[in-house]
């Protein structure tokens, strides 16, 4: 169990996705300038990444991986190279399919996030954190663990970024750094923050 | 617009990255040394070359409604033929950019240009507009990682050009650099300085816009 809380601790704040992988970086600086508006993507990538890392795992481990069509009578296959293709796939095929259920059963909940639904199919995050999961080799459950922290983590570092920039929407900056340019610079020092967070573990 | 301009303003007129806000991510964090830049802008420069050329051989078959899929397929294409080759011909550098070629995919400059310039024009000039675009990201990919790459550890490309304290030279390697942070705030300086050199590209303070909207209704 603390495996898996530490995986959970380590993918929020010391590899968290959008502060030291840098991924998913046109979303964050586009949907950030509110604090609402940030924690209901925040929310939509959390319930995303927690679905879409275990999925693209059993897909990994048992169709494309070496070996894993033995049954198949094809044991020397190896489906690994298409597993980009497949990826992007899983992940735009799920996100479409939770936004009709959304639609369905929890229209209150799809009204708030259904507008960042789409956003995320090409959130470069959600694809990484699948490849994150195959190229560290995680195992099933850990795979869940690991989507959760990661959507926590990404969800954290937006929030915590909009709230800062709300406060900034009436400072006085050099022209040249209005907006875009003044952006980067808050998102480094959020960086270098959490980089302090290194060492934290249960 | 003329074929020219197709390719000349993404340069730094119309930037995707400091200006077109897109393909930021991987912008930021291949950017530790100069090699890895490099490949990098090689693999998104074809990738956006022939993504934009396939789709736009075919922008008039395609189902209004499917395009996003039908881009996405063909952009995976590509960025898996990128992976392959760099896997066979440079591993060591492969390594490197690790997950970072596969996110070739939802580099929004790829479907973003697929998506506004492919769909609306002739093959030439989307294969001129892909190369454009390409070279764009490219050069500040390659300002970012040299500044980062020289300041880091005193070298360029592995080859050593300011000598290092430790070799009886004077240059203190600056260790935040090697930060991902740092990639943030050597990009924010690239923008400050394209938008000091290009005044017209300089964004209006929100409260400034809607307090001129205001007036121009009232």
């Amino acid at each position: 169990m603390e495996g898996y809380l530490n995986l959970i601790l380590r993918a929020v704040f010391v590899e968290n996705l959008a502060l030291s992988f840098l991924l998913g970086m046109c979303t964050y600086l586009a949907v950030s300038k509110q604090v609402t508006t940030a924690l209901g993507l925040g929310l939509a990538m959390i319930v995303v990444e927690t679905l879409t890392v275990p999925i693209n795992n059993l897909i990994y481990e048992h169709l494309l991986s070496r070996g894993a069509l033995a049954w198949l009578g094809l044991g020397q296959l190896d489906l690994t190279y298409l597993k980009l293709i497949t990826f992007i796939g899983v992940i735009a095929a799920l996100i479409q399919i939770l936004e009709m259920v959304l639609d369905r059963y929890a229209p209150t909940l799809h009204s708030r996030l259904g507008i960042f639904l789409p956003l995320l199919t090409v959130n470069c995050a959600i694809l990484g954190a699948s490849l994150f999961m195959v190229q560290r080799e995680y195992d099933f459950a850990e795979s869940l663990a690991y989507g959760f922290g990661a959507g926590v983590g990404w969800a954290l570092a937006i929030v915590a970024f909009a709230a800062i920039r709300e406060r900034l929407k009436y400072s006085d900056v050099p022209p040249g750094l209005q907006g875009l340019g003044l952006a980067f610079i808050v998102t480094g020092m959020l960086s270098l923050g959490f980089s302090g967070l290194a060492g934290i573990a249960f | 617009m003329s074929l020219q301009r197709v390719v000349l303003d993404p340069l730094v007129s119309n930037n995707p990255i400091t200006l077109q806000v897109l393909g930021v991510c991987s912008a930021l964090a291949v950017t530790r040394t100069l090699l890895p830049a490099l490949i990098m802008s090689i693999a998104v420069t074809a990738v956006l070359a022939f993504a934009n050329v396939s789709v736009s051989l075919i922008r008039h078959i395609i189902p209004r409604s499917i395009r996003i899929i039908i881009e996405v397929t063909l952009i995976a294409s590509a960025v898996i033929v990128v992976d392959e080759v760099l896997k066979a011909y440079a591993p060591g550098v492969s390594r490197i950019l690790s997950v970072f070629v596969g996110l070739i995919i939802t580099n929004c400059i790829v479907l973003g240009r697929t998506e506004t310039f492919a769909m609306n024009n002739g093959v030439g000039a989307s294969l001129l507009d892909g190369v454009g675009n390409g070279v764009g990201y490219s050069l500040v990919l390659i300002c970012v990682a040299s500044t980062r790459e020289l300041l880091g550890t005193g070298s360029l490309l592995g080859y050593p050009v300011l000598r290092l304290v430790g070799d009886g030279g004077s240059y203190v390697p600056n260790g935040l650099m090697a930060l991902p942070a740092s990639a943030f705030f050597v990009i924010a300086l690239l923008i400050w300085l394209v938008r000091s050199w290009r005044p017209a590209q300089v964004e209006v303070p929100e409260y400034l816009s809607r307090r001129l909207e205001f007036q121009e209704t009232a």
